[in-house]
């Protein structure tokens, strides 16, 4: 493991321009595995999802799923891919124990969907990225590596294996190199795994969760000096496993190989790993194990050919793409770009539709999810939408609040009881004592402490100094502990002083 | 000319981890372009209007219901596995001090 030199990312953009290129594997939320019939549940004890097929034991076969088929055609439509007339699996062959096999099922040169693309936002500006293609195939079993000093495979003294995972149905989506993206490379690919992700997310074909490894992707940079047209060498980073990961990949990436350039080094054409803590790469697999997986139709499975009558009631049938849906509902929702932009960054727009479905006024929906909840987001470091509150609950916060039994102070805390897991708004309004002081009564009275306590500020109103009355209704705030309606505090300061507006 | 060369074949063992002795490359090397030539004698038949066939059957789109069946226990899983450890298949070092 070597540190290398990194070039500062502004001065390697100044001498170069980085070629991207994305590799993403999307796993499938099939309820069994692409080939067998075993569950595909994440976190099953090892070796509890398994069978003769996933196992390779002798004389067992494969059959393709049509599930995974049908999502893999859908997905391809979604990204404006052709779909292919007449495809093959293809054995490809490679002797690791993550397969017991010996070979992956996988796809060649006849993928299922191939020549599509997918635009995605950056900085206000869209770029389109192009879809080389979009094939299935089968994951592997998971390794764990025992011995050595890191967990890592390098010095480990032997390897234990699960094979739960081993035969999912995987996806693999292969962009075309993507030049010209210059200093916005590291945000274009994250925008792109983000749009991509969120695709799959509205075609409901997996749960893409990069923590859990059901979104992987792999990153490709090269480099070329400015004003060259000839792409450089380019390497692969394998193990980026968040969107945040992408971009720091990137970066990095062109960090190192500017460096190694600039000093008249050659970029080695490798797969390199990413490294979450440190944030760079280093070399993986030696260049003496060049792939050679000898590739060929797999003979234990007929070729497909999806009729062109079902793919076209696929296509019909895909649902609003997300890019499409953001632009409707920025316009329903009157917003700037910017406004939601911020929205589609913080992962909230999912989240405000949710809550306007079940009857809150967007503005509301958006002011809570991108103000408390954002904030309490941040704090803990939970996705928006992980946070322990749903839609229907800030739906009734909303409401509480445009009744005028809470005001906006009271509705934080109620926020705050319900993420603390008191129960419902309601409940928490009512085991806290928040609802708005609304008993004439009770407001009245506490008016007349504060006016007594406030002998000097309530005889300059009463002389007219209408402005003095805010000082009074803020008293009154705080002797009610904020659940005094304001407005009619005021209304009645202003009453028993014996002046108008 | 043969089809396949001895090269080639080594080759092939390191990629399938078959630790092979001189003599048992001479000997596959020997057998294995025998069988190809064999299997080349294909084309001496096949016209230009036949197309290369991957498959003997005439199917296409053979899919199952994406549906759960029963999978096998651990112990039946592991029973035929060399090594076991934490319910998982025990496998010798993957890559040696130097890789």
């Amino acid at each position: 493991m070597t540190a290398g030199t990194l070039m500062p990312y502004d001065e390697a953009l100044d001498r170069f321009e980085p070629v991207l290129g994305l590799e993403t594997h999307v796993e499938l939320g099939t309820k069994s595995k692409m080939f067998c019939g075993c569950k595909t549940t994440f976190g099953a004890p090892p070796n509890t999802q398994v069978c003769p097929t996933c196992l390779a034991f002798p004389g067992a076969l494969p059959v393709a799923n049509a599930a995974a088929i049908e999502s893999t055609i859908r997905i391809g439509l979604a990204l404006n891919c052709s779909i292919a007339e007449w495809c093959r699996f293809a054995r490809k062959n490679y002797f690791y124990p993550d397969m017991p096999k010996n070979y992956q099922i996988s796809q060649y040169d006849e993928p299922l969907c191939f020549d599509g693309y997918l635009d995605v936002e950056v900085e206000g500006k869209t770029v389109r990225i192009e879809i080389e293609r979009v094939h299935l195939e089968e994951d592997t079993g998971k390794s764990t590596h025992v011995g050595g000093a890191t967990g890592r495979i390098h010095g480990a003294d032997y390897s234990i294996v699960d094979y739960n995972r081993a035969g999912i149905p995987l996806v693999e989506i292969v962009t075309k190199p993507i030049p010209g993206t210059d200093r916005l490379a590291p945000e274009v690919a994250k925008a792109y795994v983000t749009e991509l992700r969120e695709v799959m997310r509205s075609l409901g074909v997996s749960d893409v969760r990069m923590e859990e490894g059901s979104l992987r992707c792999d990153v490709n940079v090269s480099l070329m000096p400015r004003g060259s047209s000839e792409w450089g060498t380019r390497t692969e980073t394998k193990n980026v496993n968040s969107l945040r990961s992408v971009e720091r990949a990137v970066r990095s990436e062109i960090e190192r190989q500017a460096a190694v350039l600039a000093a008249g080094g050659k970029i080695v054409q490798e797969t390199r790993h990413f490294h979450e803590d440190t944030g760079g790469t280093t070399s993986g697999r030696s260049k003496e194990e060049a792939q050679d997986y000898r590739y060929f139709p797999e003979p234990d499975l007929v070729p497909i050919a999806p009729d062109r009558g079902w793919v076209a009631e696929l296509k019909a049938g895909l649902p609003e793409l997300p890019s499409v849906k953001r632009k409707r509902l920025q316009a329903e929702w009157g917003l700037s770009d910017l406004d939601m932009q911020a929205m589609h960054n913080a992962d909230a727009i999912e989240l405000v539709e949710a809550t306007v479905a079940v009857g809150a006024p967007a503005a509301d929906a958006r002011k809570w999810w991108m103000g408390e909840l954002a904030r309490r987001s941040n704090e803990t470091s939970t996705p928006l939408a992980d946070l322990p509150i749903t839609p229907e609950q800030i739906a009734r916060v909303t409401e509480l609040v445009a009744s005028g039994a809470l005001n906006d102070k009271l509705a934080r805390e109620v926020l705050e009881g319900v993420m603390a897991g008191e129960g419902t708004p309601d409940e928490v309004v009512e085991s806290r004592g928040l609802k708005i002081v609304n008993d004439e009564g009770e407001l009245s009275a506490i008016i007349d402490q504060v006016l007594a306590d406030n002998a000097d500020a309530a005889e300059k109103v009463r002389s007219g100094k209408i402005a003095a009355a805010g000082a009074l209704v803020g008293g009154v705030m705080r002797a009610s502990k904020g659940k005094a309606d304001a407005a009619r505090a005021r209304q009645l300061i202003l009453e028993k002083l014996g002046v108008q507006e | 000319m043969s089809a396949i060369t001895r090269d080639e074949v080594a080759h092939l063992a390191r990629l399938s981890r078959l630790a092979l002795t001189d003599d048992e490359l001479d000997h596959y090397a020997t057998q294995l372009d025998q069988i190809i030539e064999s299997v080349a004698k294909v084309s001496e038949v096949a016209a230009d209007d036949v197309p290369p066939s991957s498959h003997a059957l005439p199917l296409t789109n053979v899919f199952r219901a994406d549906e759960v069946r029963q999978s096998l226990t651990p112990d039946q899983a592991l029973s035929g596995a060399p090594a076991v450890e934490d319910d998982r298949f025990r496998v010798p070092r993957i890559l040696g001090e130097e890789a």
